[in-house]
């Protein structure tokens, strides 16, 4: 039999970015159903690197990624767990003279943003933060740090549903229309109607923007992770690369997390799995980068499903063609940071239909100009 | 035209050892890759030293056999390419990617059988973690391949019928053996009068060791409950419910195990489909009576993929290499296929027995003491998973692991797994086979990442 709900807002995908934003709307009072194809957070909200970043972000994303920045220290209150949220800072290191001089421009760039950058020289690197390997310095933001992905984004769920949210699992959702009210949602036995609907979907969110005549190019990606057995502590910081190739954090209970490379998608290309060369290469990078590496196991590879768009920028804001549509996906592989913060402005954005923060560069005119709803597209 | 790549067999115990004479008689080099230093697999496991017992003294009841597959596996000499102390730590896309000595290497197959046995299952139970405390396979391999015992005064406890074996081949090397703890009533024993029939070697054979412990003066205990070892730094004593009562035996070492659990990895990376097994309370890859997975030229043999013993091993092994001949366009023997597939399905049904006459205790996994170490890699204790069951919804095992980190340590969830599996099940009032399986990851066990320093010498041809 059908059950049937009504309710404010209805969010399609549990992750981090659905997931905050149940618990914002909790908080002001309207009725939220989450509803999401697998386990909420169980995709790339869970199982990411785990980077609590804002510094390498593009300007534009700053202001959103300081609203987040606040959120951060606040999760004990927030969902009940810190989420083993260490400000440890952030360590972006150049392997070049060439490297340095683009952290140097970016650090100008975004000073008036608050990062409170500190540029760091060859010695330092070594003397500072343990790290050795042929490099010319670094970038250190002492604000940024990591946390563990899969307890967050489980745990914001989590608070949402204790809060009052209808969150429904293993639901996905299989169709999705505008009514004269205002959306009917059909998925697996669920009915569900609502005043708004935001499409956090994640990897899978371009077939909703899809349905609303808004075609996005997103495109999915698969980084890939390894993880060592504990080790004694040796890397107090978040440690990333000018230019890319690996990045890599030690947990409190000793493990090293490290990322690079990009996995590949299997049979079903909703999962992936590292590649062993992928795997090798971030292990043979991570072991010429930090000696205590060189003697210690790899103890597991994994994987997640990521949607990126062709600018690393997010899809986040009103639809254009649909009223009381909101997207909020594409986040690039960097969405973990700056979640929190999108949950508030999706919060703001249904309740008072804008907010503070700006989001203008991430509309989603950008790759679908405006149309009218019912096909309008179609002729352009 | 490339030169197709050879066959891979995975495991040279008794399962791989037959696939391989199979695969050789029929034309084919395979590549043999296992993790010991010789063949044999657990059971008919060498030892790293010539010592001074023979075959009769280390395999008992089964020397015949154990020198029979040793003798033949040797006499394959060249014709296979036999790669020991070899780790298969991945596989994809027809690419297997083994570790020997600190280097990696890659290389293509063509045909999989996989031959990957079983270790012990446990439940935790308050001291499982103390030193003097080895699995029953454990402290077989002590005894079997080192001429070690892992005591003076010896408790074996839990379930199975190596559970008497074990405690026979202990006492036969002189050790004193204490009791045998074994949690299955004495009526459920009544299942092996039924078994006579099917296998009259196997089942008096173990009535007979059971009968010489007694008289040997070992407490051979039935319907045990409530085990627990205690002890300061080291086993002291172990104490149980049985009989409606407390009681406590003091001893230095102590084998525990509920009988055995497949290793799947390998099944798992090389894509396989799975389902529950309640004979063994487990996910299991599925198969054919021929071995045939769900994925083409992915074979599965011995326990690896379902418990069923050394002869059951050795006919599945050689079938599954029928299978892949059969597949392959080469001649192969069909009348010697279905005699096996009979001696497999005759094993079945005396495994069916077996069980019930050595059930797992499943009720105990409900009873883990809140402060009992669940995972021992990640040092997750039972109170802390059902604290994460509660707060976070769990309904699944990947979620239970993603929450506690459950599975997620150096066993990869081969040792705690099952276990959780139980505590989720138990406290979600859920079946046991409703709450998923860990999947499996790359690595299938833990690789040094200076392998990675070995990138640029790797090798990509096809064979080797």
């Amino acid at each position: 039999m059908t059950r049937r709900i009504d309710c404010d807002v209805a969010i399609i995908g549990g992750g981090l970015v659905g997931s905050s934003a149940a618990l914002a709307l909790r908080g002001m009072g309207l009725s939220v159903t989450l509803l999401d194809k697998g386990f909420c957070g169980a995709q790339a909200s869970g199982v990411n690197y785990g980077g609590v970043r804002r510094q390498g972000r593009p300007s534009e994303q700053l202001p959103l990624s300081q609203r987040a920045h606040a959120i951060w220290p606040r999760l004990q209150q927030l969902i009940g767990i810190d989420g083993e949220f260490l400000r440890s800072g952030h360590l972006k290191l150049a392997r070049s003279a060439d490297d340095m001089a683009s952290l140097e421009r970016y650090a100008a760039e975004v000073a008036p943003f608050g990062l409170d950058l500190e540029l760091v020289g060859h010695n330092q690197l070594r003397e500072r933060f343990g790290v050795m390997g042929d490099l010319v310095g670094g970038s250190f933001c002492p604000g940024d740090g990591h946390a563990n992905p899969r307890l967050v984004a489980a745990a914001f769920a989590a608070a949402a549903r204790r809060a009052g949210a209808e969150v429904l699992e293993n639901t996905e959702v299989a169709g999705v229309s505008r009514t004269f009210e205002g959306f009917a949602l059909e998925a697996g036995d669920v009915a569900v109607t609502a005043r708004s609907v935001i499409n956090s979907a994640g990897a899978w969110a371009d077939r909703f923007a899809r349905a609303f005549n808004e075609p996005v190019p997103l495109e999915r990606t698969y980084p890939s992770m390894i993880v060592t057995e504990p080790l004694d502590p040796f890397l107090s910081v978040n440690i990333g690369i000018e230019g890319g190739g690996i990045y890599a954090r030690q947990v409190a209970r000793g493990n090293v997390v490290v990322g690079g490379e990009r996995a590949t998608p299997l049979d079903n290309p909703d999962y992936s799995r590292p590649h062993s060369d992928g795997a090798l290469t971030i292990m043979q990078r991570a072991s010429e980068l930090f000696g205590p590496l060189r003697h210690a196991q790899a103890i597991r590879f994994w994987s997640g499903t990521e949607a990126t768009m062709p600018d690393r920028n997010p899809v986040l804001g009103p639809s254009a063609t649909t009223p009381g549509l909101i997207h909020a996906f594409g986040f690039s592989g960097a969405g973990f940071q700056i979640a929190p913060g999108v949950g508030e402005v999706l919060a703001e954005l249904v309740r008072d239909g804008q907010t503070a923060t700006p989001i203008d560069a991430f509309a989603i005119t950008r790759f679908s100009p405006a149309s009218q709803p019912g096909g309008a597209l179609k002729q352009q | 035209m490339r030169e197709r790549p050879p066959p891979l067999i995975v495991g040279a115990g008794p399962a791989g050892i037959r696939a391989a004479i199979t695969l050789v008689a029929a034309g084919l080099r395979p590549v043999v890759v296992d993790e010991g230093h010789a063949c044999g697999g657990q059971i008919y496991r060498q030892p790293l030293a010539a010592d001074k017992r023979d075959d009769r003294a280390r395999y008992g009841s089964e020397a015949a056999k154990a020198s029979r597959l040793h003798r033949a596996f040797a006499a394959l000499g060249s014709d296979i390419d036999y790669r020991p102390n070899t780790l298969l730590w991945n596989l994809r896309d027809g690419a297997a990617d083994v570790l020997r000595d600190g280097t990696s290497r890659r290389f293509a197959y063509d045909g999989l059988i996989l031959a990957t046995g079983a270790t012990d299952r446990v439940l935790p139970i308050p001291g499982w973690t103390l030193p003097g405390v080895f699995t029953l396979g454990g402290a077989q391999i002590a005894l079997k391949a080192q001429g070690c015992a892992i005591g003076r005064r010896v408790v074996f406890a839990g379930a199975g019928p190596l559970l008497y074996l074990v405690a026979w081949q202990y006492m036969k090397a002189g050790v004193d053996v204490a009791a045998v703890l074994d949690a299955a009533p004495l009526p459920a024993k009544l299942n092996l009068l039924r078994a006579l029939p099917l296998a009259p070697g196997i089942v008096l054979r173990g009535l007979r060791m059971a009968a010489e412990l007694a008289f040997g003066g070992t407490r051979v205990q039935f319907g045990v409950s409530g085990l627990r070892i205690e002890g300061e730094g080291r086993v002291a004593r172990i104490v149980y419910h049985a009989g409606g009562r407390e009681r406590a035996m003091a001893c230095d070492g102590v084998g525990y195990g509920l009988n055995l659990r497949s290793e799947t990895q390998a099944a798992d990376l090389a894509g396989c489909a799975f389902r529950f097994d309640p004979r063994d309370r487990a996910h299991l890859p599925e198969r054919d009576a021929a071995g045939r997975s769900s994925v083409a030229g992915v074979y599965l043999a011995g326990d690896g993929a379902r418990i069923a013993g050394a002869d059951a091993a050795e006919a599945a092994g050689e079938r599954a290499a029928l299978a892949l001949l059969e597949d392959r366009g080469l001649p192969h023997d069909p009348a010697r296929a279905a005699d096996l597939e009979h001696v497999l399905a005759r094993i079945d049904r005396l495994r069916d027995l077996l069980e019930a006459a050595f059930p797992f205790p499943s009720h105990g996994a409900g009873d883990i003491a809140d402060d009992t170490l669940l995972c021992r890699c990640e040092e997750i204790r039972a109170g802390d998973a059902r604290r994460a069951i509660a707060r976070f919804s769990l309904t699944e095992m990947n979620r239970l692991k993603a929450v506690t980190r459950i599975g997620m340590g150096r066993c990869q969830g081969r040792m705690c797994g099952a276990a959780a599996a139980e505590l989720l099940a138990a406290q979600t009032r859920r079946d046991i086979g409703a709450v998923g399986r860990l999947r499996a990851q790359a690595p299938i066990k833990p690789i040094p990442l200076a392998a990675g320093l070995s990138i640029d010498e790797r090798q990509h041809d096809p064979a080797h």
